[in-house]
């Protein structure tokens, strides 16, 4: 499988509530927030629509609608997964959310599961290291008598789709990661075939600093169609990619200078990760990030990924390697997605090769019109997005490619 | 944009396990008129797009490709679009 050329490395502290809350130990976390508040279900998915929290997961979708749609789904009680799965490579945020503020994101989970009236719940971890610090946290909110309703750690398998809502449902019961197709949704049936709440680990983390500090809080940072912080992975052309939190609403050009800024200089960002869109630098430098000004550039921030790709490399052979990586990152499971993408891949490694083919760009775009929507989960669908934006962001590319040239080998 | 009478003239919706189907094609010859195939054999709406919509006349031939369908892939819904 193709390796990611950029991928974050370091983590820096940010300036606003998630890393200042992230404060390790119970007796620390309890001294600066005090024990998570007991609050009637109603009032937590109140606390959520007023807050306007969506979810950080990738998606984006609203909080307070998925707490009641898991509420009120026949079959309870419900379960609670929180998802930090994180398959995504250049993604460090829930990791490290996991390792450095467990306890804010195991209020989250109590709070969810009250919400939803949840009697069991679990916490899916990417790797070992994240999910032996829950452990550890765990371990000590038992001796607190802290939590209402028993939490099992459940360590992710590491691959791509692990983290796609279905694929954690599986893992929590012992099954392999991978997506479902049945048609019932995971929130009507999921865990043992009970509603099941499948929620990013920094979702259930900005609710537990929400439930103490009110939605005015959380609205006094960002703006008001997409308000309150987010975590960012900082990866590629920067100074010190790592983890961030910054408001909705910062410039992308000031986001990246919290991670001091590129080492180099770059030709376009990658928004959203391996499933996001290209915007092209320095022109898209002062883009507000937050969905009013996102939404018309076809972009969004889906689990915060901010990849900076230097000038030195071709947007097309950097596209076709994270497509190749997209298409072995299939669980194989549905035809479209196990034919489709290898066929993109290919492609687009044809024409990031500067193989003189007019119909590449044509042929690219009717393969992508039949992987998008036909899967059981949404890789192939992210995929589409990425390829689609690929050809798009870097069409002047394109058409030196189909000559046979480029702008960064001046092969002619 | 045709969505609310296309809405107003959908009585179902046909959901494919895509973990499940393996392009046996018997859904294609129950429903010719709604569904074509890819380049790989695999089942898509006429119209294009992924969901595939079915009017009231369509449900007694979707049924039918549910119970034939080899792989037990299909489900009629009679929900609302995702």
């Amino acid at each position: 499988m193709t390796g990611p050329t950029i991928a974050p490395v370091g983590v820096s502290a940010g300036l606003y509530g998630l890393v200042a809350a992230s404060v390790g130990d119970l007796d620390a976390h309890l001294r600066s927030l005090g024990a998570w508040p007991r609050l009637d279900p109603s009032a937590i998915v109140a606390l959520a629509r007023t807050a306007g929290l969506t979810g950080r997961g990738g998606a984006g979708f609203p909080t307070a609608r998925k707490l009641e749609s898991v509420a009120a789904a026949p079959g309870g009680p419900a379960v609670v997964i929180a998802n930090g799965g994180e398959g995504e490579p250049c993604s460090g945020k829930d990791a490290y959310l996991l390792r450095h503020g467990p306890h804010l994101v195991l209020d989250g989970v109590q709070l969810a599961a009250r919400a939803v009236g949840a009697r069991q719940a679990h916490v899916y971890a990417r790797d070992a290291g994240s999910g032996d610090a829950v452990a550890a946290a765990l371990a000590e909110r038992a001796r607190a008598g802290l939590d209402t309703v028993p939490v099992e750690v459940v360590e992710a398998s590491g691959t791509f789709v692990a983290g796609q809502e279905s694929a954690a449902a599986a893992a929590v019961q012992g099954r392999p990661a991978v997506p479902s197709g049945a048609p019932e949704r995971v929130f009507e049936r999921g865990v043992r075939r009970r509603p099941t709440l499948v929620q990013n680990v920094e979702t259930l983390a900005h609710l537990a600093l929400l439930a103490r500090r009110g939605p005015a809080w959380y609205r006094s940072v960002g703006v008001p169609e997409d308000p309150g912080t987010f975590l960012a992975t900082l990866g590629g052309a920067v100074v010190r990619p790592g983890v961030v939190e910054a408001p909705h609403g910062m410039s992308l050009g000031d986001l990246l200078a919290i991670g001091g800024g590129l080492s180099e200089p770059v030709r376009a960002v990658l928004l959203g990760g391996y499933f996001g869109t290209w915007l092209t630098w320095p022109d898209h430098a002062d883009v507000p990030l937050a969905r009013p000004w996102l939404r018309p550039l076809g972009a969004d921030l889906g689990a915060g990924v901010v990849l900076a790709l230097p000038t030195r490399v071709c947007g097309l052979v950097a596209g076709a390697q994270i497509a190749r990586y997209l298409a072995d990152a299939s669980a194989q499971q549905c035809g479209p997605c196990l034919f489709g993408l290898p066929r993109v891949a290919d492609l687009l490694a044809r024409l990031a090769a500067c193989e003189t083919s007019p119909g590449l760009p044509t042929e690219i775009e009717r393969v992508i019109s039949m992987v998008r929507g036909r899967g059981a989960c949404a890789h192939p669908d992210g995929a589409a997005r990425f390829v689609h934006s690929t050809v798009t962001t870097f069409d002047d590319e394109v058409r030196h490619h189909l000559r046979g040239g480029c702008t960064v080998r001046r092969a002619v | 944009m045709s969505g609310t009478r296309t809405r107003d003239r959908t009585a179902a919706r046909l959901h494919i396990d895509w973990t499940a189907c393996e392009a046996r094609g018997a859904c294609l010859e129950l429903l010719p008129h709604r569904l074509t195939t890819d380049d790989w054999g695999y089942p898509r709406p006429r119209d294009g797009g992924s969901e595939i919509l079915l009017h009231a006349r369509d449900v007694p031939d979707a049924e039918e490709a549910v119970a034939l369908c080899p792989r037990m892939a299909l489900t009629v819904l009679r929900s609302p679009g995702r």
